[in-house]
């Protein structure tokens, strides 16, 4: 009994041993410690990993962006949408819709009434909103437009935008734990040609199976899955198959132990109960058990509104804004916020005029928002005009890969060109000294 | 040293031998089916698989609709013409949503298409042609969400299916006059006025001679002018004249009024391009591993003559590698990582565990990294260490939990889950009393599932955990052994 307790002891200790062995060291662990990430901004917490770190938020189905940053200022707006139109701050309830909240009373703009919590991070100066993103020749295939924004790429073929990130960064071996998703699969946009992401629904799914049919598998199993690799092969000796697998098959230990663990702990704030906020629980966690993890990926879906809009989108806003503001107060409370940046983005908008269901059929350019100490707060660019529009639809503003330039250039510290395969006009949306 | 391509010895075709040839030139096999490839010995038992065109093939009675992205008729064109002068949302609207209706409907079919074609990589009696068919589809990489037509992909499977053991020269010639391919890569576009040059670089990047391998930009600007007009129209591939630039081309320092064909042909006739299809083909069934040995690069050389010799028949050049010293050879045993479908289907067909539901296992697929009719781009999937990473090797133990048990992730299936009567895999040993050695189970269990010995230490892992839950063998404890057996990190190799 004592000896099997010792055994598996010596299993774990060996196997947190192996898993930091040099070729499965991230390779931003090593960029950082040659100082490249200094900023004064962070590395104030002792025993605080330095690294940034960037969440995305997918809002998929197409968010109706004219319903989320309201152009209140302009009349053109409830003439395109009679029913629908969210009344300008200080005006009744229309539909039992409540008025905008008060972005910019000069321009005319402001928030969805149940983006309370998006509003008050605003207040605090952490929220930067850039309109009018989009890109040439829009696509309005769900699928399609999804993937031109995941792989970064019109022709929306080849690997994912934040994979190239990875892949450029490290030289051929991927980086166990770089990124994560909460879901069923990864998302294309993190898929590397060498990169992979981990992605599971469920901390406590991101395990064996077989343990729940019999308890006395357990053991056996973790036995046979934490030998490690063995003998490290002579230096110039490949590394066989066997021996890659079993490394392979020992790093997923470690990290299954890791993130149940991290994931296992009560958080510092209180999150609402449905799927996006309890996703951000989960990524808040990670982030507060300093996991190398830099890139984490949560979505939310239902923005799909064809018909009778008002109450899903109003429920799908709150949602949203509630969600981001409790992980933004978990961040803060654990004084990881300033590594965190959270960008939130959706495949498309919606068509200006409402349809005859009371919904919006699909569009084009919307906003995207970004969060965090590090951004640059306000309201970017101007609001596309609703009358010079291209068949209905929005003309974009801001390519959506200016804000993926400025986040590699300026957040995770990475040339955009390279990445993006082409130079995008930097919108300068961080405010940190570099 | 002696030639590896070389011809086994008839006497070392043993147990391991026949077993590995299941694996690699199909998806496994029960101890039964391994034995019986022994009995017909390395000569019959490679024509066997080779020469399945006298197999049981697997039910054909699929009913595909092709029609579901049919063009629009001249009415429905003049209809929306007219709409869109009279500014007539309505109409528009409608006819927006009926082009929508039938892309979901399209998707529909996609996915039934791929359950279709992973049942049929499970039942089929002509292993080999679905793994050719399955290596094809990499090779020629095509994906749905690009070209959106279950219909041509579905049509460029049964291409490359009726193909796949036949010539490489036909299959080439197959692909560039493919609906599906010449949409995904925009060869509808490559027209006289404006070259599209994406089939014409890939045609000599990725499918006949490998990068970089002796040909310049100016070869795939010519080559692109080639196939210029090679275009389809509805389900059918189009030769569009106008479009063609009949003008004169250097290619591959030839000159000449060349036409796609003729650019098949002129790269046919380059020794890299044996060379690189019987390299692609060596991966795939022989070894993944990073480097090559000698006698790697001998069989590779020696593969790719035969196929030049032999006008790119394949079944010749297969055949001889199947029966070659080389692919015998200890370090080719356990040296392919296996694609999440060879994970599944040999599960199934070696283990005999019910198949539960093909829904899944397409979805289990997905997650492993493979989705069939979705390669992650045109170089078709990289295969080797780069399915493994920490996340599909849960999957992949999961899946095996799943198809051993009925255990799915989301926890116990409601209802029992279909029987797996696992005593097939000992029966052989019972002595002429009827018992069953436990400690011969397990190691003949093991090195089965495992496609060799796994070694003392971990076959004593496993007599313990045996002798830990009971003496004797019953089928529970043999499919708690496969559980675990099936979550050694040494089951994801063949």
């Amino acid at each position: 009994m004592f000896d099997a307790a010792f055994t598996r002891r010596l299993f774990l200790q060996r196997g947190c041993a192996l898993a930091s062995m040099a070729a499965t060291v991230p390779c931003f662990i090593e960029r950082s410690a040659l100082g490249i990430l200094g900023d004064p901004l962070l590395s104030s917490q002792p025993g605080v990993p330095d690294e940034r770190i960037l969440v995305i938020i997918q809002l998929g189905g197409g968010n109706d962006g004219l319903n989320t940053v309201i152009p209140f200022g302009d009349d053109e707006y409830y003439r395109a949408r009679p029913q629908i139109g969210v009344r300008a701050p200080g005006a009744a309830a229309l539909n039992s819709q409540p008025a905008a909240l008060t972005l910019d009373a000069n321009r005319g703009i402001g928030l969805h009434p149940n983006l309370e919590g998006l509003k008050t991070l605003y207040d605090e100066g952490v929220v930067s909103i850039v309109q009018g993103v989009g890109y040439p020749n829009p696509n309005r295939s769900h699928f399609t437009s999804m993937d031109i924004w995941q792989t970064g790429r019109l022709d929306a073929k080849g690997s994912g935008w934040i994979g190239r990130y990875f892949d450029n960064n490290c030289n051929g071996t991927p980086t166990p734990e770089a990124a994560i998703a909460i879901g069923r699969n990864a998302p294309l946009a993190l898929e590397g040609d060498i990169q992979k992401a981990i992605a599971f629904e469920n901390a406590s799914l991101f395990r064996w199976n077989g343990q729940d049919l019999h308890p006395s598998l357990k053991e056996p199993y973790d036995r046979l899955n934490r030998a490690g690799a063995g003998a490290a092969p002579a230096h110039n000796e490949p590394e066989t198959q066997k021996s890659f697998l079993l490394r392979t098959a020992l790093d997923a230990q470690v990290s299954s132990d890791r993130i149940r663990s991290a994931v296992a702990k009560e958080p510092l704030v209180a999150y609402p109960g449905h799927g996006l906020a309890q996703q951000l629980k989960i990524i808040g966690a990670m982030i507060r058990d300093g996991m190398p993890t830099r890139v984490y990926y949560a979505s939310m879906g239902g923005f799909d509104t064809h018909g009778g809009q008002v109450g899903t989108h109003g429920n799908l806003m709150r949602q949203f804004g509630d969600s981001i503001l409790a992980f933004q107060r978990d961040l803060k409370q654990q004084h990881n916020d300033a590594r965190v940046t959270t960008m939130v983005f959706s495949e498309f908008g919606r068509r200006v005029k409402q349809n005859a269901s009371g919904g919006t059929d699909h569009g084009t350019a919307a906003p995207m928002f970004l969060v965090g100490p590090a951004v640059k707060p306000g309201v970017f660019a101007n609001h596309p005009s609703l009358i010079d529009l291209d068949q209905g639809d929005l003309k974009y503003a801001i390519d959506f890969r200016s804000v993926y330039a400025s986040v590699l250039e300026d957040w995770l510290k990475a040339p955009s060109e390279k990445i993006l395969r082409g130079k995008f006009a930097n919108p300068r949306l961080f405010s940190l000294k570099s | 040293m002696g030639n590896p391509f070389q011809p086994l010895s008839k006497k070392d075709f043993d147990y391991g031998a026949a077993q590995h040839l299941l694996n690699r030139a199909g998806f496994g096999g029960t101890p039964a089916q391994v034995r019986a490839l022994v009995e017909l010995g390395l000569d019959g038992g490679v024509d066997y698989l080779v020469d399945f065109q006298g197999q049981r093939v697997a039910d054909e009675g699929i009913d595909f609709k092709s029609d579901i992205l049919r063009a629009q008729t001249p009415e429905e064109q003049e209809a929306l013409r007219r709409a869109r002068i009279e500014k007539d949302s309505e109409t528009i609207a409608r006819l927006e949503r009926e082009r929508q209706q039938r892309q979901t409907e399209d998707r529909a079919q996609i996915a039934a298409m791929k359950r279709w074609w992973l049942a049929r990589m499970i039942e089929s009696g002509r292993p080999l042609q679905e793994k050719l068919t399955l290596f094809w589809h990499g090779h020629f990489a095509t994906g749905y969400r690009t070209i959106e037509n279950s219909w041509h992909m579905l049509m460029q499977n049964g291409m490359l299916r009726s193909r796949c053991a036949g010539s490489f020269a036909d299959l080439a010639r197959g692909i560039v006059s493919d609906p599906a391919m010449l949409k995904y890569l925009d060869n509808d576009e490559n027209r006289k006025v404006s070259p599209n040059e994406n089939l014409a670089r890939e045609l000599l990047e990725l499918f006949m001679l490998g990068e970089g391998n002796g040909y310049t930009e100016r070869d795939i600007k010519e080559g692109a002018r080639a196939l210029t007009g090679r275009t389809f129209k509805g389900n059918e591939y189009f030769f569009d004249k106008a479009q063609h630039d009949g003008g004169g081309k250097q290619i591959m320092h030839r000159s000449g009024n060349f036409n796609g064909d003729e650019l098949v042909s002129i790269l046919l006739e380059q020794p890299a391009c044996s060379r690189f299809i019987a390299f692609k083909l060596y991966r795939f069934f022989v070894n993944d591993a990073p480097g090559l040995t000698r006698d790697g690069a001998e069989t590779i050389e020696r593969m790719a003559k035969a196929l030049r010799d032999g006008r790119y028949e394949l079944r010749p050049a297969l055949r001889a590698l199947f029966r070659s010293q080389h692919f015998y050879a200890l370090e080719n045993r356990l040296a392919i990582v296996k694609s999440p479908s060879q994970l599944m289907v040999q599960t199934v067909r070696s283990l005999g565990t019910p198949v539960r539901s093909v829904d899944r296992l397409v979805e289990a697929g997905d997650l492993m990294g493979q989705e069939l009719f979705q390669p992650p781009s045109v170089k078709g999937w990289p295969g080797g260490r780069s399915w493994i990473n920490t996340a599909t090797m849960f999957t992949r133990q999961n899946t095996a939990v799943y198809l051993v048990s009925g255990r799915t992730t989301r926890g116990p299936a409601t209802g029992a889950p279909e029987p797996f009567d696992a005593m097939h895999l000992v029966e052989h040993l019972r002595t002429t009393t009827g018992t069953l050695d436990p400690g011969e189970c397990v190691r003949s269990l093991a090195s089965f599932a495992l496609g060799g010995d796994p070694g003392h230490e971990r076959i004593t892992e496993l007599e313990d955990y045996l002798g830990s839950i009971g003496a004797t063998i019953n089928n529970e404890r043999v499919q708690a052994l496969l559980c675990l057996i099936s979550a050694m990190p040494e089951y994801q190799l063949c």
